[in-house]
């Protein structure tokens, strides 16, 4: 910021500033630390932060990160054991969390608050203060002109004045009248302090956007749960497959509502070449309770139209089909009766079932295999699923039996079954060869061990449940900051000066000098504005043209370039581009 | 269910997509030509002007008034060594209009583009016909796009393929406007250059028959968030070729000013240096604000999608860098020493990472993003 300023000749402060800088070496401890905040409070030091922040975030979109997909971070770092390990030291799977990353983005807004807040001071003050006084030299600034009012026009030099400003205040601009009654009275003017004021919204409200993204990261949570066509879901912890609490969460935040899956239906392409049998709609129909005894509410569920629930959001991120099976156990008994829900591993459906009977007797049973919706099989014997529709459905296992492993406690993973203390009892290599089921088929196991049966197939959904607080406060900070970055833009922040004078021979001269602050391509375009209005109000005859200009009676312009002629100035520079001007 | 596929209208899009790829062809060829012919026609109107400041002593007709460093350098209008001078790259403060309007009156007669790139008097025969031909191009590269929208019975920009094609569309279209009010034809073989690869790139790399979207695209928000994206990134294309331009004429300029042959004449069509940099800073502007639309809706968007607002996914994680380097280029508008050459790097940088988003991450990285149609 100071950089800024310093190149503004007209603001005094920064030159002390920069005479504080320039003086450092000697000032000690003290002055050290205020040097290096000056530096991080720089103009440049920001714009070699933002770089920096840009370079920095490239590696996350490089590297498989953890937070989004753990078991590929684990699976890269074992496929590249030479360098995997010295990755994950770096950081480099969890950039956006590393600390390198984060010492860039906090130094950023350190410095961030640094600029804002003093800015946020001296453009207060300077709202309040009165335009700087009257160059003595106008015809130095960037636009320059001058008038002649006819001495027959009766117009004093005082009331030119006066009458200029009443103009420019009506242009919005706040003006100061200088030396009304002396014999070159002059005005200063100023506008566009709203360019200053979306400046500081839009940097404060970036820290605002960090500051909500922080917020709903401590007091959020989110899980997943699968729900098959008939679950219900109870918002409870122990509801969840899995769940991913906040730094600050607390499980009496989860307002048990309920909601269950009534139907499921997915609409395949059936038109296109190419894309033949890929879904192209999910509709999941739910029926939601906000409160255990709360009336029931029919909703639909669909990707990109969550339902919100309790505080929460629900969203339909996967599906996939669920084999209906029955497994008998040697005494005859139902072991194990439901839905399996089928993991994806291919195209069209082809999903991966395992089954755990830890209730048979007098072993244990488990099956893996696989289900198509729409069996074929190559002439090789690979079996493949032809179509995601349920028209050859097929459940192919292999069985085993023994000890589960799962009376220990120690948590397993439904989708896999660990055969190691396992003993086959179906598979493709063994003399009973493996087991192939399609709906309302059974099978009966070797050994006695019992019978597994097909009853049918059903749709699962996969729902992610988000409660993010910081995000709405997010997206207001958010829109405050594309506001703020409109107005600093668009709005043009400008000074005018006017002195007039009284010729010998009774006319009244008149210069004007406009400046912008910053970056103003309209400025020329405003100082033509003006000069037309001063014209009018003063009823001198002004032209078109420069040249018809110079030679007109009462005018005279003398541009501060020789080749800045009126018929330029006069013509609006509004381009296809232009933004609005700020009135 | 959306709309019924209409096969028939897909395949009258694609041959209209050939169409105007061939009529920007023709179009660009103009371009070229009127490249050459005026970069000849110029160096004579300059052998001429030569000759008479031998013979004339040579008097400064009036030295301007420096306020913003910019204007030093303003004598005779025909003296165009000097003339380029105006505004040197490094310039520690910005000028305002009039500044940057002197730079360019002062160039001198020959100019094609002067500072505020208005129309200058003299007609340029093989210049017109390249617009004409641009416009009918567009006009029939309308028509592709239309066809293939009702052909999908949806938005044109599902995949990739329809990505490129109509964002060809809106580059050009966005190129044809701007001409309207500024004379920028000078980029003509550059903007039209690049439609034709674009196009081209669609048909052979990328074609993909008319189809439905995945349930993932269909929200209004792609109609929003993704007419943003490809709106603002046709306005980077015209300042990233204007910077790359605005880096080889300070290069000239510094190379002539220091007394050194002008190897580059067709330069001469091109406007000064500070001029470009002036120009692209307020294109890049409103681009700017249009990508932090495209940011902030890609994020409701993710939100309604996949339930988080943002997730660094890898497409993500490029828009936020694309967006971080234009907000460093300005900025380096802002900061002393940034200006001119540095910020056309920027500029530069941040269109090459707009490039990268678009195609190496679209089709190499792997995200939630990657549905684009391959
Ligand atoms: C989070 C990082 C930042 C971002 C994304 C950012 C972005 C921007 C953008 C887009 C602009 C141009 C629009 C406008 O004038 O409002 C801008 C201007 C400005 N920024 Fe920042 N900024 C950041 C941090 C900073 C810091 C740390 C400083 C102070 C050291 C700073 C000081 C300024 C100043 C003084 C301007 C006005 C420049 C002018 O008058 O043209 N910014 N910033």
């Amino acid at each position: 910021m100071s950089e800024r300023v310093k190149s503004n000749k007209l603001s005094p402060a920064p030159v002390a500033a920069a005479k504080a800088e320039a003086a450092l070496p000697v000032l000690g401890p003290v002055g050290m630390l205020r040097w290096a905040w000056t530096q991080l409070t720089s103009m440049r030091t920001a714009l070699f932060l933002l770089l920096l922040l840009a370079v920095a975030a490239v590696p996350g979109s490089l590297f498989p990160q953890r937070p989004a997909n753990p078991s590929i971070v684990t699976q890269y770092i074992k496929d590249n054991p030479d360098y995997g390990k010295l990755l994950d030291t770096l950081q480099l799977y969890d950039v956006y969390s590393s600390a390198w990353f984060s010492a860039i983005y906090i130094l950023l807004f350190i410095s961030l608050i640094g600029c804002v807040v003093p800015r946020a001071i001296a453009h207060y003050k300077a709202m309040r203060s009165q335009p700087p006084r009257t160059p003595k030299r106008l015809s130095r600034l960037p636009e320059y002109g001058t008038m002649v009012v006819p001495a027959d026009a009766g117009l004093p030099a005082s009331d030119a004045i006066r009458s200029a400003a009443g103009l420019l205040r009506k242009r919005g601009y706040r003006v100061e009248v200088r030396d009304d009654d002396g014999a070159r009275p002059s005005l200063g003017a100023e506008r566009g302090f709203l360019k200053e004021v979306g400046n500081l919204v839009f940097h404060t409200s970036l820290i605002g956007v960090l500051v909500s993204v922080a917020a709903g990261g401590l007091f959020g949570y989110s899980g997943q749960r699968i729900l098959v066509e008939g679950d219900t879901f109870v918002n409870t912890l122990v509801g969840y497959d899995q769940f991913t609490p906040g730094t600050n969460f607390q499980s009496s935040q989860l307002q048990p509502y309920s909601i269950q899956l009534d139907k499921f239906a997915v609409t395949f392409d059936r038109e296109s070449r190419g894309k033949f049998g890929q879904p192209i709609d999910f509709t999941a129909n739910v029926t939601t309770k906000e409160n255990p005894d709360a009336p029931a509410k029919q909703e639909v569920l669909k990707v990109n139209d969550p339902v919100t629930l309790g505080g929460t959001s629900i969203y339909l991120t996967g599906n996939g089909y669920a084999p209906v099976v029955t497994v008998r156990d040697g005494a005859g008994n139902v072991a194990m009766q439901g839905p399996v829900v089928g993991k994806l591993q291919g195209e069209n459906y082809y999903s991966s079932v395992v089954i755990k009977v830890p209730d048979a007797k007098p072993d244990q049973l488990g099956f893996a295999g696989f289900f198509l919706p729409t069996a074929f099989k190559t002439e090789e014997g690979v079996s493949f699923s032809g179509d995601p529709e349920l028209i050859n459905p097929q459940l192919t296992l292999n069985s085993f039996y023994g000890d589960l492993g799962l009376d220990d406690g120690a948590p397993q993973n439904v989708f896999e079954l660990d055969v190691k203390d396992l003993t086959p009892l179906n598979a493709r290599n063994l003399d009973a060869g493996g087991i192939t089921l399609a709906p309302g088929m059974s099978y009966t196991l070797p050994d006695g061990k019992g019978t597994i049966s097909f009853d049918g197939v059903k749709r699962y959904v996969g729902v992610d449940i988000h409660h993010n607080p910081g995000q709405l406060y997010a997206l207001i900070f958010a829109l405050l900051a594309v506001g703020g970055l409109i107005i600093s833009l668009y709005v043009n922040r400008r000074r005018v000066w006017v002195r007039t004078g009284a010729h010998e021979d009774g006319r009244t001269m008149v210069e004007y000098g406009l400046l912008a602050r910053g970056e103003d391509h309209r400025l020329a375009a405003e100082a033509a504005a003006i000069r037309k209005l001063l014209a009018d109000e003063w009823q001198i005859p002004e032209s078109g043209s420069g040249d018809d200009a110079e030679s007109s009676a009462g005018i005279q312009q003398t541009p501060s370039r020789q080749d800045d002629n009126g018929a330029d100035s006069v013509s609006t520079p509004a381009g296809p581009t232009g933004p609005k001007k700020d009135q | 269910m959306p709309f019924a596929i209409n096969e028939t209208m897909g395949q009258y899009s694609e041959l209209f997509m050939l169409l105007a790829a061939g009529t920007y062809t023709v179009a660009f060829i103009a371009f070229a030509w009127d490249l050459a012919k005026s970069s000849k026609a110029l160096r004579a109107v300059d052998l001429k002007a030569a000759q008479t400041e031998q013979a004339a002593a040579k008097v400064p007709v009036g030295a301007g008034v420096g306020t913003a460093g910019a204007g030093a350098a303003s004598s005779a209008g025909t003296d165009r060594t000097e003339s380029h001078l105006a505004g040197p790259a490094g310039r520690a403060e910005r000028p305002t209009s009039s500044a940057a309007k002197q730079a360019g009156d002062a160039s001198g007669a020959g100019q094609t583009a002067d500072a505020d790139m208005r129309y200058a008097a003299e007609r340029r025969a093989p210049a017109r016909v390249a617009v004409a031909l641009t416009v009918l191009g567009v006009l029939i590269h309308a028509a592709g796009v239309i066809t293939r929208a009702l052909g999908a019975g949806r938005v044109p920009w599902g995949n990739m393929y329809e990505f490129l094609t109509t964002g060809a569309f809106v580059a050009v279209a966005v190129f044809l406007l701007v001409l309207i009010r500024r004379d920028l034809r000078f980029l003509g073989t550059f903007v039209v250059g690049l439609a034709i690869i674009m196009l081209v790139a669609a048909s052979v790399a990328y074609w993909t028959p008319v189809g439905h979207l995945v349930p993932a695209l269909q929200s209004y928000w792609l109609i929003i968030h993704v007419s943003i994206a490809v709106l603002s990134s046709a306005l980077f294309t015209l300042t990233f070729a204007m910077s790359a331009l605005q880096l080889v004429q300070a290069h000239r300029q510094k190379t002539v000013a220091a007394g050194g042959a002008d190897k580059l004449g067709f330069m001469r069509l091109v406007p000064s240096a500070l001029s470009l940099e002036n120009l692209s800073y307020r294109i890049n502007a409103i681009a700017f604000i249009g990508w932090t639309f495209t940011l902030m809706f890609g994020a409701i968007w993710a939100e309604k999608a996949w339930g988080r607002f943002w997730g660094w996914d890898t497409k993500e994680v490029w828009t936020f860098v694309i967006w971080v380097v234009y907000a460093g280029y300005l900025h380096a508008r802002a900061t002393r020493g940034w200006t001119g050459t540095r910020a056309a790097w920027l500029s530069i940088v941040g269109y090459l990472c707009v490039i990268f988003n678009f195609t190496i991450v679209n089709q190499f990285f792997n995200g939630l993003h990657s549905y684009s149609g391959l």
